[in-house]
Formats: C-alpha cells, sequence, structure tokens
C-alpha cells in the first residue's frame, strides 16, 4: 500500500472555494422564503435629542405596508436586555432595540417598517415623520470629560462609563530611578470594519412547531441563539440560529445585535417570515466601530535603553451605548502593555466614556493593536531619544527565551517565546544593515525614507471561561462532534463559526490524517444549532487554537474505540494494535483491519464488543487553560513625497510566529489580509464624525478604504514556537497582521520625516497631515 | 416596464418596475444571487456584471437599460456547469478569497482586465483591480490569482 501523504502542514486547496468562486454559496441576502416581506429602519436624524412625535400614518397609507413598530409597540413584548459585558463600577445603561424616548446617535433606530417588499420597505421609511427636540450632542471624547459638558445620560454625573484603575507603586519608584522619560499622547482612532457583506437577517416563526428560525450574518450563532432564546423566553430547542456564508466578520459580527431580536418578534407578531439586509450607509452608522482610543503614556528608561515602567491612561471611547465587550476592550490594551519587553512595572487607567456615537466593539485585533501601537511608539520614541537603533534597543528588551512561562507586571502570562528568531529572519530578509546604509545615501540627497519596525505579540485562543457571565449561557470553551459513517466517511461538526478563514478545510485536514481516509471522505459542518448544538464562534483568533483543539479531541476518543473496536475483532488486546495511516495491525503479526472496516463493523455490530456501544461517534469540548501568545516582527520602509506628503510604501517584511501551522496557506491568507488592514488603518481609513455628531464617512465613497494597487507586494516568513499549552501547539494567527501593521508603518513614516524635525504624528497618515506636519516642524516654511 | 435581456446566454423576459436596478433584478428576479451589493455606490465592485461583454456594475444601472443587452454573471463565466473559467481556478489555486463576498464581482472584473491585456504586470493588475474591494486578502493572493489565470490562458488550457 502506498504510503497516504500526510495533509497537515500542507499547503491544500480550500474546499470553501468551488461554490464561491462560482456564484453558488448562500449568504443570508440570498434566501428568500415563500411569503417573505421586507423590513427597513426609520433612523435618527440626530445625534441626541427627545422624540417628540413619531407619526406613521403616510407610511401605513402606502400600499403593501403591512406595519410600523415603534419602541411603545415593544414594551413588555420581550426581554429587553442582551447580554454585554459590565464591570460593578460601570455606568450600565440597557441598549433598547428602537430608541425609547431619547435617540443617542445618527442613525439609531426609532422606528421599523415592514413592507411586502424593499423598495416599498425604504420608501415608507421616508415616509415615516419623526419630530426630534434635539440637543447639544458630545462627540469627542476629552471634550466629554469637561466639566459642563452635556451628558449622554442624566441619569449619570458625568459621561464616563466606567474607570478601571490598576496602579502599581513600583512604578512611581522605577520612574525616580530612571534616567529618562518620554510622554506621548496617541489617538488610535475610530475605524469601520466593513465587512463586504454587510449585515442581513432573514427571520421564520413556523406557527406549527412554535420554532424560530433566524438566519444572520454573524460570527457567533450560538451566542445569537442563547440571547434569543433568553429574551424571547422560548427554550433553547425552539430557536434555531443559522450563519449561513458569512461575507467577513472582523469583530463587527461577534455581537447579538438588537436588530435579530426584533427581526425574530416581528416574525412571530406577523406570521411571516422577515429579512433586513442593510446597505452600506446603513452599515457605517449602525453596524459597530473599532478602536477609538486617545491615550497618554509615560514611560522610565535607563540610558542603557532598558525601559523599566510604563504609565498609561487610556481614554477609550464607548460611543453612546455599550455593545457586547465595547466598554472591557481596553482592559486587552492594559494587559498587554509589557509587549515583546520586559518592563517590571506597569501602572494603567482606563476611562470608559460614553459619546453621542455608534457603539465601538472588538475589530480585528480588539485592544491589542492599541497595545502594541503604543509600546512601539514608546520604544521607538526611547530609542530615538538616546540615539539607538530601533531594532537593538527592542532587542536588549526583549524577554528572553527561557522566560516562559513568563508573567508580565499587567497579569499576562506568556505561553511560550523565542522573540529574536522572527526578529534575525526579517532582519536577513529586509537587509537590514544595507537598507539602512541606502537610507542615509537618501538621506544625503534631501530624500525622505524610513524604516519601520514593530516586535509584538498578542493574547489568542480566547478563553479561557473564567470570565463568562451567567447571562451569557455560554463559556468560551468550544465544542467539536465527530460521525463517522458505515463507509468510513466522517462529518466533523464544529462550534467554531468560520466566515472565510477556512477551517472547512483545515479541519479536514485533521480528521482526514487522524484516520488515513481521502479529504473527500471528510464533510466539516458548523453555523447551523440545530446541527452543532452547542458552540462559542470564530473570533480572538481562536477558531484553530480552541475550535481545532476541540477536533482534535473529538478524533482522539473516535481512535480510541476504533482501537478497542479492532482489538476485539482481530482478537487481541488494545495495547497490542498499533494504528498507522488508516490501518488497524496486530503488533509483530500480519493480521489487520482498515479504518473504514472497523467503522462498518461498528455500526452493524453483528459481532458485538462486549462492554461497547454500538457506533462511532464522539462530542468533545476544549476548554482553554490559557491564552497564546503568537509573536513577530515587521519591518517595512516607506519613502515621503516633501511636495505633496504623500507616501509611498516600498517594502513590508513579516516573520511571524504562530507556533505550529495545519495549512500555510491558510495562515498566509490571515497574514496578507491582516497587514493591509492595519495600514488601512494607519493611512487611510477614519470613521469621522463632526462636532454635532453627524456622520460625515456614510459611504464608501467617504470612507477611504485600502485597495490593491496602494500597497507593494509583502514578503513572509514564518519561525515555529509551538504552544505548550494546546496539544496543536497552535497560537492563533487572525488578528497578528493588523496589530503589527500600525506600529511598523507609523515608525517608518517618524523615521522618514526624522531629518526635518518631525516627531510625532497621528494616524491616519494622509498627505495632507503629513505635509503639515512638515510644514510645522520648519516653522510654517513648506 | 417590459423588458427582453439575454442572461448567461438565455433570453429573459420579465415586467419590472422601471426603477429596479440591474443588481436586484438578476438576484431578485432571476435567481442569480452570485452578484452580490457590498456599497449601493459603485465603489466596492461587488456587483461587477458584464454588459456586452464589458465589467459594469450592477449596483448602478437600471435593469430597464440592460433591455436587449446581453449579461453575463459570475454563474456563467465558466464554459459548463462542470468546468471552471480560468480565473476561477487561480482564484481557487491562489487562494485568492477568503469570506467570498467580493469574489464573483472581482473575478468578473478581472475577466476583463484579462480580456483587455492577456500579459497584465502586477502594477497593471493592482490599478485594474482599484474599483474592486477585498477586506480579507490584501489583494495579493488576487495578484496571483490573475496571473495564474492569464498563464493558462496564454498557454490554452
Amino acid at each position: 500500500m502506498a504510503v497516504k501523504p500526510v495533509l497537515v502542514g500542507e499547503r491544500i486547496k480550500r474546499r470553501e472555494d468551488p461554490r464561491l468562486i462560482r456564484g453558488l454559496a448562500t449568504y443570508t441576502d440570498d434566501i428568500k422564503l415563500h411569503g417573505m416581506v421586507q423590513a427597513a429602519f426609520v433612523r435618527s436624524q440626530y445625534a441626541a435629542g427627545r422624540i417628540v412625535k413619531i407619526d406613521a400614518s403616510r407610511a401605513l397609507a402606502r400600499p403593501g405596508v403591512l406595519a410600523v413598530f415603534t419602541a411603545a409597540d415593544l414594551r413588555g413584548q420581550f426581554r429587553h436586555m442582551l447580554w454585554h459585558a459590565a464591570t460593578p463600577t460601570m455606568h450600565d445603561v440597557e441598549p433598547p432595540v428602537l430608541a425609547d424616548g431619547a435617540v443617542r446617535y445618527v442613525g439609531q433606530p426609532v422606528a421599523v417598517v415592514v413592507a411586502a417588499d424593499r423598495y416599498v420597505a425604504r420608501d415608507a421609511a421616508l415616509d415615516v415623520e419623526v419630530e426630534i427636540d434635539a440637543t447639544p450632542a458630545v462627540v469627542d471624547m476629552e471634550k466629554a470629560l469637561e466639566p459642563g459638558t452635556p451628558r449622554v445620560y442624566e441619569q449619570f454625573p458625568d459621561n464616563v462609563c466606567h474607570r478601571i484603575v490598576n496602579d502599581n507603586p513600583e512604578t512611581d519608584k522605577l520612574f525616580k530611578e530612571a534616567d529618562g522619560t518620554v510622554k506621548l499622547r496617541l489617538v488610535n482612532h475610530r475605524v469601520a470594519p466593513v465587512s463586504m457583506e454587510p449585515r442581513a437577517i432573514l427571520a421564520q416563526w413556523e406557527e406549527g412547531p412554535q420554532k424560530l428560525t433566524l438566519w444572520t450574518s454573524t460570527q457567533v450563532p450560538h451566542a445569537v441563539k442563547n440571547q434569543l432564546s433568553r429574551c424571547l423566553g422560548l427554550s433553547q430547542s425552539k430557536v434555531r440560529v443559522i450563519a449561513p456564508e458569512v461575507g467577513g466578520g472582523f469583530g463587527c459580527k461577534l455581537l447579538v445585535y438588537p436588530e435579530e431580536l426584533l427581526l425574530a418578534w416581528l416574525s412571530r407578531k406577523l406570521r411571516r417570515p422577515v429579512k433586513w439586509a442593510e446597505t452600506r450607509t446603513e452599515n457605517l452608522l449602525n453596524t459597530t466601530h473599532g478602536r477609538g482610543h486617545v491615550e497618554y503614556v509615560e514611560a522610565a528608561y535607563k540610558k542603557t535603553g532598558e525601559v523599566t515602567a510604563v504609565r498609561l491612561k487610556c481614554l477609550t471611547d464607548v460611543g453612546a451605548y455599550p455593545s457586547q465587550f465595547g466598554a472591557v476592550i481596553a482592559t486587552f490594551t492594559a494587559l498587554l502593555l509589557a509587549g515583546l519587553y520586559r518592563i517590571r512595572a506597569i501602572s494603567t487607567e482606563i476611562v470608559a466614556i460614553y459619546t453621542n456615537t455608534m457603539a465601538t466593539e472588538a475589530y480585528r485585533g480588539a485592544g491589542r493593536p492599541e497595545a502594541a501601537y503604543i509600546i512601539e511608539r514608546v520604544m521607538d520614541a526611547v530609542a530615538a531619544t538616546l540615539k539607538m537603533d530601533p531594532v537593538e534597543l527592542r532587542r536588549l528588551n526583549f524577554i528572553p527565551k527561557d522566560a516562559f512561562p513568563y508573567q508580565t507586571p499587567t497579569g499576562a502570562t506568556y505561553d511560550s517565546g523565542d522573540y529574536e528568531k522572527p526578529l534575525d529572519r526579517a532582519l536577513e530578509m529586509f537587509d537590514y544593515q544595507a537598507a539602512r546604509r541606502a537610507q542615509a545615501e537618501a538621506r544625503a540627497q534631501g530624500r525622505l525614507v524610513g524604516i519601520g519596525v514593530a516586535t509584538f505579540t498578542e493574547i489568542c485562543g480566547l478563553g479561557p471561561s473564567t470570565g463568562s457571565a451567567p447571562d451569557q449561557r455560554q463559556g468560551s470553551w468550544e465544542s467539536a462532534e465527530v460521525r463517522v459513517e458505515p463507509t468510513g466517511a466522517m462529518v466533523v461538526m464544529t462550534g467554531a463559526s468560520p466566515h472565510g478563514q477556512g477551517q472547512e478545510t483545515a479541519f479536514a485536514q485533521m480528521a482526514a490524517d487522524a484516520f488515513g481516509v481521502d479529504i473527500d471522505e471528510v464533510v466539516v459542518l458548523h453555523g447551523d444549532t440545530d446541527v452543532v448544538t452547542h458552540g462559542v464562534g470564530t473570533f480572538g483568533s481562536r477558531g484553530l487554537v480552541v475550535g481545532g483543539t476541540a477536533v482534535r479531541m473529538a478524533l482522539d476518543k473516535i481512535t480510541a474505540k476504533a482501537k478497542r473496536i479492532a482489538a476485539h475483532l482481530l482478537d487481541t488486546t488494545q495495547e497490542q494494535i498499533v494504528f498507522r495511516e488508516g490501518e488497524f495491525t496486530v503488533s509483530g503479526g500480519a493480521r489487520k483491519m482498515t479504518f473504514p472496516e472497523v467503522a462498518l463493523a461498528a455500526h452493524v455490530w453483528n459481532v458485538p464488543i462486549p462492554g461497547e456501544e454500538p457506533g462511532l461517534e464522539a462530542v468533545a469540548r476544549f476548554e482553554p487553560p490559557g491564552t497564546t501568545f503568537p509573536f513577530a516582527t515587521h519591518l517595512c520602509q516607506v519613502e515621503i513625497d516633501r511636495e505633496t506628503g504623500e507616501i509611498a510604501l516600498q517594502r513590508y517584511v513579516s516573520v511571524d510566529d504562530v507556533g505550529n501551522v495545519i495549512n500555510p496557506m491558510l495562515v498566509d491568507g490571515q497574514r496578507y489580509g491582516g497587514i493591509v488592514q492595519g495600514l488601512g488603518q494607519a493611512l487611510y481609513e477614519q470613521v469621522y464624525y463632526d462636532e454635532e455628531g453627524q456622520l460625515l464617512t456614510g459611504t464608501l465613497m467617504d470612507y477611504a478604504m485600502p485597495k490593491a494597487h496602494m500597497f507593494p507586494r509583502i514578503d513572509l516568513d514564518r519561525t515555529c514556537t509551538p504552544s505548550p499549552l494546546n496539544p496543536l501547539g497552535a497560537k492563533g494567527v487572525g488578528e497578528l497582521g493588523t496589530i503589527g501593521a500600525a506600529p511598523c508603518v507609523v515608525g517608518a513614516v517618524l523615521d522618514a520625516l526624522q531629518p526635518l524635525g518631525v516627531t510625532h504624528i497621528d494616524m491616519p497618515l494622509r498627505p495632507e497631515r503629513i505635509w503639515n506636519a512638515m510644514r510645522a516642524a520648519q516653522g510654517g516654511r513648506s | 416596464m417590459k423588458v427582453a435581456i439575454t442572461v448567461n446566454g438565455e433570453r429573459r423576459e420579465s415586467d419590472i418596475p422601471p426603477r429596479m436596478l440591474l443588481v436586484h433584478y438578476l438576484r431578485e428576479e432571476l435567481g442569480l444571487t452570485g452578484t452580490h451589493i457590498g456599497c449601493e455606490t459603485t465603489i466596492c465592485g461587488a456587483c461587477t456584471v458584464h454588459v456586452n461583454g464589458r465589467a459594469v456594475k450592477s449596483c448602478t444601472v437600471f435593469a430597464v437599460q440592460a433591455d436587449g443587452q446581453e449579461i453575463t454573471t459570475i454563474e456563467g463565466l465558466a464554459p459548463n456547469a462542470e468546468a471552471l473559467h480560468p480565473l476561477q481556478t487561480g482564484f481557487w489555486e491562489e487562494h485568492g478569497l477568503q469570506c467570498g463576498y467580493c469574489t464573483p464581482g472581482m473575478i468578473m472584473t478581472c475577466a476583463q482586465l484579462l480580456a483587455d491585456d492577456p500579459n497584465p504586470s502586477e502594477e497593471k493588475i493592482r490599478i485594474g483591480i482599484e474599483g474592486n474591494i477585498c477586506r480579507c486578502t490584501g489583494y495579493q493572493q488576487i495578484v496571483n490569482a490573475v496571473q495564474h489565470a492569464a498563464r493558462i490562458m496564454r498557454e490554452g488550457r
């Protein structure tokens, strides 16, 4: 028998792709049900105010309109509050499904119209007259803290949602003993996730079985099921949530949205399937945003270059209503602040602030890009002050490779690391010394060439479940189920709900290898809560680390049982059974059975196995013992046009250590995409509200998305330091690129501008900002 | 209004409202849901189809404007139901897609790109697809996919 190729670790083409490249995949808005009607929302035009009157009579008179509902119609109809993370000191509020009395951001849903088709529904939404007594809006976080500023919530003394202080007295001592300090004010501005598929929901209440089915473009179908069941008072078995094909998430689809509850209610109320697919403008107005931090950071250093202590005050913009994790994301920023460095003490203060804007939520990286940006900008500032090479400064501050597991002063426990490996490889690929020499020559010619470096880590593989709240009705484990068919073919079910990451392929590679079957014999199912009963979802770079480990556990259980069956049928003990490449062989003998033969025997059971049940299936849940910490070095080079301030990004090298890899092609895809997403924030993207809280970036004509021609070819390599926290040795990769890209490119731009005396600039680095910085640094001369 | 539009080689007659967008006609009237809607403002390109062989963003065209024209959507790009167009092969081989939402529109744009220039440089590919936004891939593997397809097409495979 030919040796079967091992698939794990190989570049295997995606099994998701044939349906996607032929236009045959089914996204939520592609589904059409008999009798289906369409919902459209009437939205607040004002950022703050009182609703004086809502008149829907004209809308209701329009042919094709079934109903218009406002907050008044919803009172007492369902348990209102969807779960969100809160802290004991939080000024907590209950986000309404439809604005009730007050409006608190532009785009907030005020009424919902249901009509026969979406054109009529949108016409009718415009017919609804909403009179709002507008009041002054609070938009800027720092202004929101000033005394006398209007309040987003009158019941609270100020606009502070909550404040989390972690003061370490050691920090003050180290600042006193320091040879010097650096101080920065950094803005990590608000951006929009812009998954290419906007949100879409289709709800179907079936009166016969008394059952709700909700198709929704989500990263977390089980969380949606849990919350709908809780809010509507339906048993879990009466709620089926399906995340069909999902066109990207990036964090904006990891929460349970009020519209999901509302559509479910509408379908039950009207006894019709009801669909809503948001427009891109609605998506930019009313799907969660990311980032939105202002950070004041101070660092103490020794003249050797050792950074000893950091103090951070982080202002984080919650928006008008706390979304699922929105109010607590900055705790990740504080937790990760040490980066890759042996910083001895860190003190942090997080101030979460309400403003009259859309809620912020996790966005690819969620708190970790902010942390990396802060500490990398600090490293660059210290290096510049000490006139040290920024690479060597980082190297001398690295946590040494024999220090793992390593506990940072903020309480994070890094699982494993060897930070010089990716650094050295990246320097080699970049030819760093040559690049610095070329830079010196360019500078001598008056050209503005800069090199940026970011060495960073992140928190991956979320859980564990210790932080989970009972109202959440789930932990942060992940589930898997494997069912082997009589032929040896099998179905692998995962509670992770991939939406582009490629787990259908990666998990099939694992299963095929485990039993020596062809990969086409494995089907991976996900995203339907009636198929996969329990699950958590895909976010926080956990798909493989947590979801994949659950699959591994289920596969191992099958192997164990198959061995016991084979042992009985081969008339030996399981200790004597060797299972390799799909064959069970008796040690030292010629007798053997193939995996399909064992699978068939398990189902037919005509030779009963004492002490065993028929069949061959297994369920597993993996509870991660801790989070994983991949790490990386990114290097890039830019040249800036003195006349226009335009940045030419010339080179980008990324060497990442994500532990063991199942499919390097998928891993690289995550990294290319993540890097460009991070560069998008650093160079182009920004959600912009004016002083009155009007959104000025409400279409993709205004919101600057990264496009193909803006970037050079990115060079990738990997080093491999497995995580000891899961049997796969995987560390997670989904968010990595996004985390490193912003500090890397901003560092390069500041390096380029250094000869002009520019020491600070805030993202996004649009040409006018660069041009103004150059001009200001030269005393107003351009 | 009555229209007769040839879609993927098949003549389709419909009576549709004059304001119906071409993308809605394809998706809702004909059930060709491979063409997606990503922005409604001609920026993202997810809705790209071919009208008489030229790439057009169908979210800002009225269906009635396509009366008498020939439309090709992603469902009709391959020569038959079993085969793949070289671009579909290229995207699959080179991991040129992740969530897949932009992919049909991206492929339709790239098809015109390769029709206009069978051997485009990387720069030309990047500029050629700047009217199509992908949030997942960072574009590099899309560039590779187009190059892959161009090789297949040049070699006449």
